[in-house]
This record gives C-alpha cells, structure tokens and sequence, in this order.
C-alpha cells in the first residue's frame, strides 16, 4: 500500500497525466458530480456518486464505428478505429467497477467487440472506497464490498490521506512509476471497518436477491405485479441511460457532407421502438418492456452468465426515475418475504 | 497496433443479379468484388445485409450451402431498407456480414429422416437453403416432402425452381396450395394448416415450419394433431436485430438471443421461451 | 406540510369508491424512503388504504395518464389534482385527449412540492427520513444528525414561482380554493433575456451538453401527447435516441419547445424529471413569456376551449416584422 496527502492530490493527477488521460469525478456547473477530464483546476468531487455512471468510458453514449463512402454505384468501407490512449479513471465505486465485469461479459464474449476490448485494455480503474455509502445503495445485496473496492488500483481517503492499493499488475504498473511513498495498512483496515458497520446500518442493507436468479424464468415472468408496477412508467429511457450495466445499443447511420457515417449509441428496451419490426411488434405495452427490464437484470443475465446479476446496487434509477419506481420496488413486490 | 476482427464491420458485396419472383418478392444474388462468396454459411444462418445511409437488417440466406459460387437472398418489399434494395439494379454494391444464427442441425439430426418442409408465402426462403442441401446431399436423408402456399400463384417464391427442379427429383413431393380460386391454377386451393391436416403425414420424419405466425400456430396444432411430438417439429424466428452477435439486446427472449442462440428453434425449446417472439 | 392530510383524501376516496361513483384511482403510491413517491392507480379502497401517501413529495402530476386511461373500461377514475395539475387537465380537454365523463376529478390545495435533489444537496447523502415541520424539512441524516432545510429552500423551484393555487377544474373541491398568484416565474427568463448573445449561447450549451436524450422530459409533458412522437418515427427522418452531434441534442429540446408553444400551462415536469437537471422549463417560459408579450397575456388550460394565440389569428396580431426587429435587438 502507498499513500500520499490530500493536499498534494493535484500534484498526484498531474503526474498520471504525464502518460494517462486521467478522468474523475469533479462538481459541474449544476453541482453534482459528472466525470471529467483532469486539467489543472479541476477538483476532484467526494460525491457518493456521478449521475451518469462510468460505463461511457468503455461504452459511450455514442461512438462512430465506420464511416462509409459511395460512389456510383460503389461502396468504400472506411475503417475509423484509431489507437486509442491510455486513461486512468480516478474515483470509482464499487458498484460502477462490478458493473464493468458486467458488461465485459457481454461485450468481451465471443465474438469480441473490438471497440470496446480497446477502450479496456486502455483504462487503468482507480476505484474509491464509500465511507458515506446511501440510503440509496444496495451493493451488498449482489456480493458487492464497497469497503474493499475492486479495479486496478482501491483508493481510500482517511482524513488528509490518500491510501493506494494496488490491485492489478496494470495497476502497480502505474502506482511504481509514481514513486509514492509506501504506507502501512493500519489506517485503511480500520477504514474497512467502519464502512462495513456503516454498510450494515443501511436501510437497504437487508435486501436479498436470493429469490431471483437464472432458473427462476416461470416462477416470475406471468406475475400479475408486473401490471401495477408497470402501469405508471412513462417509458423513457431514463433508468437505463443512467445505469451502469445496461448495454443494449442501436447501430445507426448519419449522412455527412462526404458519406455515411455508421455509429453506435445508446438504446432502451423502455423505448416503444426497441423490438418493432414490419413484421410486428412481439412486446406490444410497456408492462412488457418493463417486465424485460427486470427480468434481464435479474434472471435472465444470472442465467447466460453463472448467477452474476445485472444489477450492482448503485442506486441511480432510485434517485432518477421521474416516477421513482426501481428495481428496489420490483424485487420487494416480486419477492415477498424473501426480499 | 493491429486490429482484431470487428464483428460490426462488414464486407462489400455486389448484387450481381435480381430476379422478380412475385409483385413484391426479388431475389438477390451477391457475391463479393472478386467475384466470391462473401463467406461460408449453413442452411437456416442469415447475415446483415445493408445500404449505408438506409439501413442494416437481417436477412435468411436463401440460398443453400452447396452453392459454391455466390449467395441468394430472396426479400419480400416492406419496409425502407427493402423499399431501396427492391429499387436497386444489378451491379450495385452493398454491405454484407455474417453468417448468424445457429442453422438447422442438418449434419447430425435430420441426417438420414424423412423430411417435411412447410411454408407460407416468404417464410420459404429461408426453407430454401435447407431444401437445396438436403436435395444436394440427397442420400443422406429419406424421402422430402414439400408443402408451399401462398395468396396466389402469383406469390409462390421461384416457382420455376419448385416445379421443374424439386417437383421432378426422385423422392421428393411437392405439394403447393394458394389461399383463393385463381385462373390458370388447377393445384390445391385452401390455406396451409388444413392442406397439411388434408395430405395427413405419417409421423416418421422431421418437419419444419416457415411463415407467418398464424400459420405456424395452427399448422403446428394440426401436426400436433396428427401425432407429431414437438420433438420433431422445427421453426426459425425472426425478431428485430441490430448486432447479429448477441450483445445489442434487442432479439433477447429471456435468456436467449434469437440472432445467436436462434433463429432456429425445436417446438419443445420454444415452449420454455415465453411468448415475447 | 400540506393542507389536508393523507386521511382526509383517503375517506373522500373511500365514499367514491364506495357509492359507485369510481371504480379506480389515481393517487401517489408510498415509496423505499420518505421521499420517492410513485403515482400509481388503484383499484380498491384496500389498496389505498395499504399504499396511498399525501404529503410533500406528491409532485408528479396525473394529467397525462388521463389519456390512455379514460380509454380503458367504463367507470369513472378519480384523481387528484392540485391546483397547477388543473391547468393542464383544461389544456388536455381543449385539446380532446380524454372523454371529460370518465373521470371524477377532486381538487385538493397544494402548498407547494419539495425538491428531494434540493434536500439531498442540503443535507449530505445519506437520508434515513425528512418530516416536514413548520420550521421546514428536517432531515434525518445517516452520519450528520438532523439537519433543518428552510421550506423555502426545499421547495421545487416551480412552487416557489407557482403561479397558480387556484383550480380551474374539479368536480368537488377538498379544501378552500386560492388565488392565482402575482408570480415572478418570468424572473429567470428575463435574466436570460438580458444577457449578450454569446452568453445566453454558453448558458444552454452547458446546461442542454448534460442531456443523455432519455426522453423522459418528452413522456412526462402533458402537452406532448402524439400518438406516435416525430422523433420516434423511423419514418421522420429525423428519428434518434442518441444525439450525433451537440447541434442535434440542442435542436431536440427548442423543437420540443417549439412545438409545446401555447399549449404548456408552465406545469414544471419536465424540469422536474430531468435526471439530469436541465432547467427545460425555462425554454417553454420564454415562449409564454413572449406570448404575452407579443398577443396579450394569455395562460393555457386555465380555460377549457381556450383560442391559444398561435393558432388564433387576429388582426391585432404582431407582424413578423416587428418579432424579426425583436429578434435582432437580442441579438
């Protein structure tokens, strides 16, 4: 373990920055955190959390794929990846760094997203221990340790101290070129301790997603609860936009000056459009766009992926979802008293 | 840096050849500049057909793997990517990947059965490719029987190939069917369902099911009925995709993507899938 | 705190069920914490009795629901509106959205909503409850104690402006009916009006750059009730969830401004869902602003039936030469 004070965390992101593109967490002009590329000034933010999650680092919103140019009656392919930059994200928490392992299982899987392997093999995750976790959070519930972060590099902040614990070999690559000053665990350990008490005094500490899982398909799918859940939902994208773990995507094209440009964004399975074809539309009312929502986090990714789930607590659809309905909601509804 | 292969990114293909089969169906062939076949697929995979600025869509590959010298797609007009492609003329370029999907398991289960092949209106084309290679490797598989109908002779996909070169192979019978009484057409005229109840087949073969969704719903109840187990009895779906790779989200059906763990499904696997397809 | 309590909405929602004159509800549904109320319909005096909540977190507005409701079944629904819900009932009624007969509407006084991002910011992360008591929010943190938020710094900002504590719609009336308030709404756009150009550019560049296209702005508005949104049409050309460049991202929400002109009643929601914080209410201001301004004052849905200005045409109307000269003034 390394250390280094707070007062100098300036001098420490001007040093990643000499061979990293170094991002983190820094209050915007509304004053809550968004993440932010470090320059002279910027002031890294405590918030428990950004609003958007730190999925756009390996997942944007939207990225540009191929470009395309036609002629006649000709098509050219034109091959826009470029090499890419080694970042280091400063400051995430736990629950958004599960959430990559998340989304590396469907983007790292057969066949490889190369967009996306890129930006990962790129990013060294500097991860921050939670010592205010929220009324919010619910990490714990899917094995999540805030106290114990995971990434290529834990971060905890004790008082007027930095504590760097190298995770990864990525990460002791940068911490060793740092040349910081090495540090006993006392500090941290006893840090782990009280974020651990603190994680158990949680509202929604006793949360369980014992219910839910890859084979539970029939127990939950026809239930009625989907109706009333379901029923006020305006069926924006809101909730998947904001969560770390969604991934569904459209592939679309935009006509530039010189051609075409193929790009990639963000999708919803909240939006109305999402399965519509000229065929049909096999999820015809947002109970079943919701339903798929849930089902997805809950039982369907545990099944395609050892019983991991979709969802890793973080709390966002909790405090954005215009009509404050959430997977919180959905699991207490469907589960009962197992919940 | 070197690039690993992006499953996005697709190759050129050039439409060498278009042939009107109906009012609103063309078949495609394409093969790629040098004159090949974009890649090699098996019968019931599809690929991402796509004019840049217009759209990508999935496609069933219509024509069978055994053809070694270009690919075949037969596609019905309906919506604005068809629209384009329908108004395309020979020698125009397009963009191609694939092959997606699982394909019918034509190398280990159907291998020496009876096969029925049931289809309504397009839903031949993808039953095409499987037909062709199953004709090709003919001893490998016991007798064919060939169910087809449509609205009207006029929409029967490729009907030059059904009588000609099906209808004429030893082992094979074909058994077309349009919905209405039609000048000119003294075959059979009724709707697939009860036409398959009509000619009443034993229950010694694999059958498979291609077409709209009502006809598959009573068509497979009318198979049901003459005492078919699910077991034997086969479908590919279609869902809207944009990946082809199992990652866009959009085909998933509780735990299974259609575009990767389908298109082809066994009637007793889509009984534990709900009803989302 | 609020005027009437949950019990007195509860029993007057119990006698409607109960004499046949509803047979569903719609009603704010109790949450995790103290806060994230969900509007919900009810379909018995059982599950009201179990779930509905009504307190200061009770922001979200019916409305719009109306629309596909009133479709469904053949009794009548009750729903509560305060004062500035009303406003946009009247609107959705001048508009024909939804048959008038099947809803059973109850006002009720509103004395104004809280912004939970308010109190959050106030108070630090980690809330285990907020009462509301006469000297305001206290909220009862996870690790600083209790801390008492002044109700004025608690309240939406659309409350603090609220331009409305009269109702212009009900079928009965729970309560004593206000007035419609002297509001200084129009501050904040005037403080925009008043700057250059280029600064008025940077304001909505830094604040319209945070939005992820969610749409939820969109699905709340109850002045945006196409069947199918021209955004949302593959067909329009102009489809996308995601913007391609920040010129699209801008253009998305001056379109929607644009299009909702003269018929949003200024009701606040779709700053209210932003997850993002964009103040969006602030476009549709400027467009009732100038309205009123330009054709006299005119506020939608306080009647129903209401000839908005844009789609009124008078010979006293401005004539665009004057609006061009305005233009540039700005400029």
């Amino acid at each position: 373990m390394r250390k280094i004070a707070v007062a100098k965390l300036d001098a420490l992101f001007a040093a990643m920055a000499k061979t990293h593109t170094v991002y983190l967490p820094a209050d915007g002009a509304d004053g809550r955190a968004q993440y932010t590329r470090w320059e002279a000034g910027v002031v890294y933010s405590t918030a428990l959390n950004t609003v958007r999650s730190a999925k756009d680092f390996f997942f944007p919103q939207t990225e540009n794929l191929m470009d395309f140019k036609m002629e006649g009656k000709s098509i050219e392919l034109i091959d826009t990846r470029d090499e890419g930059e080694d970042f280091i994200v400063f400051g995430v928490r736990a629950c958004d760094v599960r959430s990559f392992d998340v989304l590396d299982r469907v983007f790292l899987a057969e066949p490889v997203d190369s967009y996306y392997a890129a930006r990962r093999a790129h990013g060294v995750i500097f991860s921050m221990a939670c010592t205010r976790p929220a009324e919010t959070c619910f990490c714990k519930t899917f094995g999540i340790d805030a106290a114990e972060p995971a990434g290529d590099v834990a971060c905890y902040i004790d008082a007027d101290t930095l504590y760097l614990d190298a995770k990864t070999e990525k990460g002791e690559a940068v911490l060793a070129a740092l040349g910081l000053e090495d540090s006993d665990t006392a500090a941290v350990d006893a840090q782990k301790a009280l974020i651990r008490e603190r994680l158990d005094a949680l509202p929604l500490s006793g949360l369980s997603a014992a219910a839910f899982g890859g084979d539970k398909l029939d127990e939950y799918f026809e239930r009625p609860e989907w109706k009333t859940l379901s029923e006020t939902c305006l069926g924006c994208g809101t909730c998947t936009f904001v969560c770390p773990t969604c991934q569904c995507y459209d592939i679309r094209d935009f006509k530039t000056n010189t051609g075409v440009r193929r790009y990639r964004c963000w999708d919803s399975c909240m939006y109305s459009e999402f399965t519509k074809m000229s065929a049909g539309q096999p999820r015809l009312t947002q109970l079943e766009r919701f339903r798929q929502r849930f089902m997805h986090k809950l039982v369907y990714y545990p099944a395609n992926n050892d019983g991991i789930f979709g969802c890793v607590g973080c709390g966002r659809c909790l405090s954005r979802c215009p009509i404050s309905m959430n997977i919180v909601k959905v699991m207490k509804t469907l589960g009962g008293k197992n919940v | 840096m070197t690039y690993r292969q992006e499953p996005l990114m697709p190759k050129i293909g050039v439409v060498t050849d278009i042939r009107i089969d109906t009012p609103d169906v063309k078949t495609f062939r394409v093969v790629t500049p040098d004159g090949k076949k974009a890649f090699e697929h098996k019968p019931g995979q599809c690929a991402m057909l796509s004019i840049p600025g217009v759209g990508e869509a999935m496609f069933s590959i219509t024509s069978s793997p055994t053809n070694t010298e270009y690919m075949e797609f037969s596609i019905k007009k309906c919506g604005c990517l068809t629209d384009w492609l329908h108004a395309m003329e020979p020698g125009q370029q397009i963009t191609i990947r694939g092959p997606y999907g699982n394909g019918f398991p034509v190398d280990t289960e159907f291998v020496g059965k009876n096969m029925l092949f049931i289809a309504g209106g397009i839903g031949l084309a993808p039953l095409r490719s499987v037909i062709n290679y199953v004709r090709h490797y003919r001893d490998r598989y016991g007798k064919i029987d060939i169910v087809y109908g449509s609205r009207s002779k006029d929409d029967l996909v490729d009907y030059n190939e059904i009588i000609h070169e099906w209808a004429t192979d030893a082992g094979v019978s074909v058994h077309l069917t349009i919905d209405r009484e039609q000048e000119g057409w003294d075959g059979h005229v009724g709707f697939v369902p009860n036409y398959v109840k009509e000619l009443g087949f034993d229950t010694d073969k694999i059958a498979i099911l291609c077409g709209p969704p009502i006809m598959i719903k009573f068509t497979l109840q009318g198979l049901m009925d003459l005492g078919f187990d699910k077991t034997q009895v086969y479908t590919t779906l279609e869902m809207r995709m944009k990946c082809g790779i199992g990652k866009c989200g959009r085909c998933n059906v509780a735990n299974k993507y259609i575009c990767k763990d389908g298109p082809v499904f066994r009637f007793d696997a889509l009984d534990e899938l709900p009803d989302e397809y | 705190m609020q005027a009437l309590t949950r019990e007195v909405l509860l029993d007057r929602a119990k006698a409607l069920f109960a004499d046949g004159t509803v047979d569903r509800a719609y009603g704010w549904k109790r949450g995790e914490f103290d806060y994230d109320v969900t509007p919900g319909l009810f379909r018995s005096v059982e599950e009201m009795e179990k779930e509905f909540v009504f307190d200061d977190f009770c922001g979200a507005n019916f409305s719009k629901y109306l629309v596909e409701e009133t479709r469904k079944g053949e009794g009548k629904i009750l729903v509560f509106l305060k004062p500035c819900d009303t406003y946009s009932f009247n609107q959705l009624l001048t508009e024909h959205r939804f048959d008038r007969e099947k809803v059973y509407a109850v006002g009720i006084p509103c004395e104004g909503m809280a912004d939970v991002t308010k109190l959050k910011a106030e108070a630090a992360e980690g809330i285990r409850s907020i009462t509301a008591e006469k000297e305001g929010f206290v909220v009862h943190t996870l690790y600083d104690g209790d801390k008492t938020v002044p109700r004025t710094e608690g309240l939406s900002e659309r409350c603090l402006v609220c331009k409305s504590k009269k109702h212009v719609a009900y079928d009965e009336l729970l309560g004593e009916d206000g007035e419609v308030a002297d509001s200084a709404r129009f501050d904040e756009v005037a403080r925009l009006e008043a700057m250059n150009a280029d600064e008025r550019f940077a304001f909505w560049q830094r604040e319209l750059s945070r939005c992820i296209r969610c749409n939820a702005c969109r699905d709340v508005c109850p002045a945006c009730t196409c069947e199918t949104c021209v955004f949302n049409n593959p067909n329009s050309g102009v489809e996308s969830k995601a913007p391609v460049t920040s010129f699209e991202e801008q253009m998305f929400h001056i379109i929607r401004a644009f299009h909702v002109a003269g018929r949003c009643t200024d009701c606040g929601e779709c700053s209210r869902v932003c997850p993002q914080h964009i103040p969006l209410h602030l476009l549709n201001r400027k467009f009732i602003k100038d309205i009123n301004a330009f054709y006299g004052e005119y506020q939608a849905g306080a009647e129903v039936g209401s000839r908005a200005p844009l789609v009124n045409y008078t010979t006293a109307d401005l004539e665009p030469g004057e609006a061009v000269q305005r233009g540039n003034e700005h400029a």
